[in-house]
């Protein structure tokens, strides 16, 4: 464990550094360096071998000599003072206070990589979420402690949806339930809290969510750690593990129930490149590293709940999607771990609805627990599935009529098309400050399912046909 | 020199003053003792990967050898266990860590040292056995007895066996080997992973693996000891397949290896399997079953073994005797695990970056599987299945990792996600998947279940196929410029397809059906057809009328019908003809 400090700096290649004559670092070990004007950066080891250690910076290397920079291993991993003084606070994306505020004077020092959950040891998922947008809680509902994304494009409402999620959530009481949304306004127990990391996103959109916050009141439960478009590339690999090591230790040990909001997780991607294109590794599907899968794990896995502890991580990543391709390795990666994903539609959004969130394409894996009887109503599973199928039925015909006009569309057809566009106003579309009950909910769906022939109603049960379709 | 760590880069750990190691053994890396694998050696330095996270170790720390190769422990208490990709119990490494996060240098045995175990042999003094041969059962759990077998490279003559309770290290029997030593049996045999277990040979299996999912078992059947890859992008159901495959498939003792997936998913088998109701049994599904769990956030080189340990624990089963099935989900986070360590070790990349020999491993694992005639005594026949997720990286099938699967597995289950936007589940492409199995199993399916049961399999397939290609037709000119003839096939196809093919996984009827029922439905159908052909065919027939029929609403709910009740069909298909023929236009 020698405190040492070395000048040897052999080289320096983008955001590493290869200092030579080191013998016994760590891997992964921390270190400071030393600029020779006196300025102060932070690295870790990526590689350590006999008289070599391959050191990446978070901070980037502009102003570095190989010549009098002192690099110092500090015998410890990258760790992060986390204490409940942070709620209300707002951090750089490396950690350090930037709100003009005290310095944080941490209860515990905690690794930024966090430990794997043991999966014997988590709780499952199953408590409905109410956002209070139709698409979300009867098409993709949300699970207290599930991670979903939302795939969404440049220029697309995504932060608008993310505050809007933010802002509404609320677990449905008892009561909300036998009452069936009559007594909503109820308070739920539990302490709340929102970890906000932003990587780089312009100014204008971390002030739009620093304002949302201040302006509902929800920034004193908040913990933001913002690394602007302007701030150093490499500073965002660590971002999100500094935020979800700040929630890790609100949710397991101080009872918190904690909403955390990573945005854009393409930037993190993308300085993952850096680093390993930096590294000359043999790259992956379009120059991203072959461990990304696994990175991106160790981030989005640190979601859920523990049996026996009181608070929960719910994640909400963003993430643009290139061209809006889903295909692409980040959103492709993403949902491959991620429980589900919420995908917004350019098409939707160029027609003025918002939220423009489509139900071909987006899905929530843990629904089928948190739908029907106890939970929710026990119409809602099937209510998803028949809209869902009906529009994706009512989208067919439309192609179809453009081609051969609607007046040679059958009578069925004809009720689909209907269904569709009523889907979308009625449906789809709400307003940014429109908190719809799971309730109301469902009654626009049996509503909008009423415009179709019931002989085409197979996924709903008939006897919920019967207690819930407005009669004509 | 002892052997001490030169370099560390992730998983990948290199060492000096190796020249005792071979190849494949295990080792233990710095002062926490990690657990590693030695994969490489060059002169007197070795490549290890290390199976646990190597945050923090350093050059100049001490590599241990221990003389083995990554083996696993095989004996009772397998069973209802959920085990890390190296085959430590979770639930003990929660409480030996002391907290649900899992951290390093644990060390825990596979299996239970201390649980006492009721032995009965089954042979006595004086016997002489080989390999294989059954010494005594044990009662693992209500449904599995566990047999105790000769471990194998053992022959010679039971000198003593004793019954009663005992440890899994306890000795039970002595055996004399052919040059005069006594040589003591316990019930806990070790087996490296890598090494795929003996058997007397391969037999081509005519028995179905019957999963209670309409498309699989009716369309694309799998034998048992099969080999099946189910391909698809994210969203379309490979998870649930697997778990629905676990849960309802004929096989009498399940793996489920959860390969760098989702640690919720693992959660949700571990939480409903105690609950769920085997419908082959009427006991609890965990009881046949061994869960692996690796999730994607656990250290990356562990993922690589998991199947391999896997595959191992089902072996073992599949020796006593049992038809066993594995599912690995999914084979693409494993064959990652590979091209990350190759990768880090800077070995010449094949495609997309995957090593060269991606192929010669993918096959040497699904090789694995097959129906067997066992070793030992008593002509016992067992089968190991195999069916392995992939996650091709944006759905697209041409990648290495689904290439390489297809050339070995002979039933392909294609995920379709356009189908799961629909919410049309499961979301097999019909188009798409295939079986080559459906010969082997044609005489099986015609003696247990119906004579005409693959005519009617086949006739399903031609009728899908004709759909496919009149949709195009639609899209073109639309549905009014169909023969009647061409518009009952797309009534047909689209029956088959909402009413059979389409099952809801979620629903506690529904989930699974026999095939028995599966033929029925499907009959019903086809009744509905052929009684439709003579209505049809009269002059100026409007088809609406039979599209509106409320025999096709009775026909659609066919597939709750209670599996005690099948009778109900003969009532079905009696009204199919009724209401059919009520459109007769009579002169």
């Amino acid at each position: 464990m020698s405190l040492s400090a070395y000048k040897t700096v052999k080289s320096i290649s983008g955001p590493l550094l290869m200092v030579e004559g080191v013998n016994d670092v760590a891997y992964d070990e921390l270190c400071d360096i030393t600029l020779p004007n006196g300025e102060h950066r932070v690295g870790k080891v990526l590689e350590s071998r006999k008289g070599l250690a391959i050191v990446q910076l978070f901070e980037p290397s502009q102003g570095l000599k190989t010549e009098g920079t002192t690099v110092r291993f500090l015998g410890r991993t990258f760790q992060f003072g986390v204490s409940e003084d942070m709620l209300g606070r707002i951090f750089s994306g490396s950690g350090e206070p930037i709100d003009g505020g005290p310095k944080i004077l941490p209860e515990k020092r905690v690794d930024i990589n966090g430990y794997p959950i043991n999966p014997a040891s988590r709780e499952f998922p199953d408590d409905f979420i109410q956002t209070g947008i139709s698409t979300i809680d009867v098409l993709n509902t949300l699970v207290r402690g599930q991670k979903l994304p939302i795939f969404s494009g440049a220029g697309l409402p995504h932060s608008k949806l993310a505050a809007q999620i933010a802002r509404q959530a609320r677990v449905l009481t008892k009561k909300d339930v036998e009452s069936q949304g009559a007594e909503v306004g109820e308070e739920e127990d539990g302490k709340f809290a929102v970890v906000f990391a932003a990587m780089g996103v312009t100014f204008e959109e971390a002030q739009f969510f620093q304002q949302e916050f201040e302006k509902t009141g929800a920034l004193t439960r908040a913990v933001l750690f913002l690394n602007t478009a302007d701030n150093p590339v490499v500073e965002r690999i660590a971002t999100p593990r500094l935020a979800l090591t700040v929630a890790e230790y609100l949710a397991y040990e101080k009872d918190y129930h904690v909403t955390v909001i990573l945005t854009d997780m393409t930037n993190y991607c993308e300085a993952l490149r850096e680093v390993s294109a930096a590294r000359k590794e043999v790259p992956g599907r379009r120059g991203y590293p072959g461990y990304m899968y696994t990175d991106l794990a160790t981030i989005y896995e640190r979601a859920g709940r523990i049996r026996g502890r009181k608070g929960s991580i719910t994640q909400i990543p963003i993430l643009t999607m290139p061209e809006d391709d889903v295909t692409h390795p980040i959103p492709d990666l993403t949902g491959y771990i991620t429980e589900g994903q919420i995908r917004q539609d350019r098409s939707l959004h160029q027609k003025g609805i918002y939220p423009p969130v489509i139900p071909m394409g987006s899905l929530s894996r843990l629904k089928g627990k948190a739908q029907g009887e106890g939970k929710t109503r026990e119409d809602h599973s099937g209510m998803d599935a028949q809209l869902t199928a009906c529009y994706a039925r009512g989208v067919e015909v439309r192609e179809l009529a453009v081609i051969l006009g609607e007046s040679s569309l059958n009578e069925t057809d004809k009720a689909y098309l209907a269904f569709a566009s009523a889907f979308e106003t009625e449906f789809i579309k709400q307003g940014e400050q429109e908190n719809r009950s799971i309730y109301d909910s469902l009654r626009i769906g049996w509503k909008l399912l009423s415009l179709v022939p019931r002989s085409e109603l197979k996924r709903v049960k008939s006897a919920h046909i019967d207690k819930y379709m407005p009669k004509k | 020199m002892s052997a001490t760590i030169i370099k560390v880069a992730g998983p990948l750990v290199v060492a000096s003053g190796m020249r005792q190691a071979k190849m494949y053994e295990v080792v233990r890396v710095a002062k926490e003792r990690l657990v590693g694998e030695v994969i490489e050696l060059h002169g007197d330095t070795a490549s290890i990967q290390v199976y646990e996270e190597t945050s923090g170790v350093r050059p100049g720390e001490p590599v241990e050898l221990t003389g083995q190769t990554l083996s696993v422990d095989l004996a009772p208490g397998l069973l209802t266990s959920i085990f890390d990709g190296i085959q430590r119990p979770l639930e003990q490494i929660e409480e030996k860590a002391g907290s649900p996060f899992i951290s390093r240098g644990i060390d825990v045995p596979g299996l239970n040292r201390k649980t006492l175990w009721d032995f009965r042999p089954s042979v006595s003094v004086g016997t002489a056995v080989s390999a294989g041969d059954v010494l005594g059962t044990v009662q693992e759990t209500t449904l599995i007895e566990h047999r105790v077998m000769v471990p194998p490279n053992m022959e010679g003559v039971v000198h003593s066996i004793e019954s009663g309770k005992k440890t899994i290290e306890d000795v039970i029997a002595m055996i004399t080997t052919a040059d005069g030593k006594n040589v003591p049996v316990t019930m806990l045999q070790k087996w490296p992973i890598r090494i795929a277990r003996p058997v007397k040979g391969k037999l081509v299996s005519t028995e179905i693996l019957a999963t209670g999912m309409r498309i699989l078992d009716t369309l694309f059947p799998m034998a048992k000891g099969g080999a099946g890859a189910i391909p698809g992008p994210f969203g379309a159901g490979k998870t649930v397949t697997q778990q629905s495959l676990a849960k309802y498939c004929n096989a009498q003792v399940i793996i489920y290896i959860g390969c760098g997936e989702r640690g919720n998913e693992m959660t949700e088998v571990l939480t409903e399997f105690p609950h769920l109701i085997d419908p082959n049994s009427g006991e609890p599904l965990m009881k046949r079953t061994v869960l692996i769990a690796n999730t994607s956030n656990m250290p990356v080189a562990a993922r690589e073994a998991s199947v391999y340990t896997g595959i191992t624990i089902a072996e073992y089963y599949r020796d006593m005797g049992y038809d066993v099935a594995l599912m690995a989900d999914s084979t693409s986070r494993w064959a990652e695990a590979m091209r990350e360590m190759s990768g880090r070790l800077e070995e010449m990349p094949g495609e997309e970056g995957y090593p060269a020999y991606l192929g010669s491993r993918t096959a040497g694992f699904y090789e694995r599987a097959g129906s067997v005639s066992c070793l030992g005594a008593g002509d016992r026949k067992g089968s190991l299945s195999v069916i392995g997720a992939i996650s091709p990286p944006g759905g697209d099938f041409s990648e290495p990792v689904t290439q390489n699967t297809l050339r070995v597995t002979k039933v392909f289950w294609a995920l379709d996600a356009r189908l799961a936007y629909k919410r049309h589940f499961p979301a097999i492409n019909w188009l798409q998947s295939y079986t080559l199995y459906a010969e082997n199993l044609s005489a099986t399916f015609g003696r247990t279940i119906a004579e005409d049961f693959m005519k009617n399999r086949e006739r399903a397939l031609t009728i899908l196929q004709q759909e496919n290609k009149l949709e195009e037709i639609v899209r073109l000119v639309g549905t009014d410029s169909l023969s009647p003839k061409e518009q009952m096939i797309l009534e047909t196809a689209r029956m088959i397809r909402e009413d059979f093919l389409f099952q809801n996984a979620y629903d506690p009827v529904d989930a699974y059906t026999s095939i028995k029922k599966q033929y029925r439905i499907l009959r019903a159908i086809f009744r509905f057809a052929d009684a439709a052909v003579p209505v049809i065919e009269q002059e100026d027939f409007e088809f609406q009328k039979l599209r509106s029929l409320p025999i096709k609403d009775e026909i659609a709910k066919a597939h709750l019908y209670p599996e005690t009740e099948i009778q109900k069909f003969d009532t079905l298909e009696t009204m199919i003809d009724e209401s059919v023929r009520s459109l007769m236009i009579t002169a």
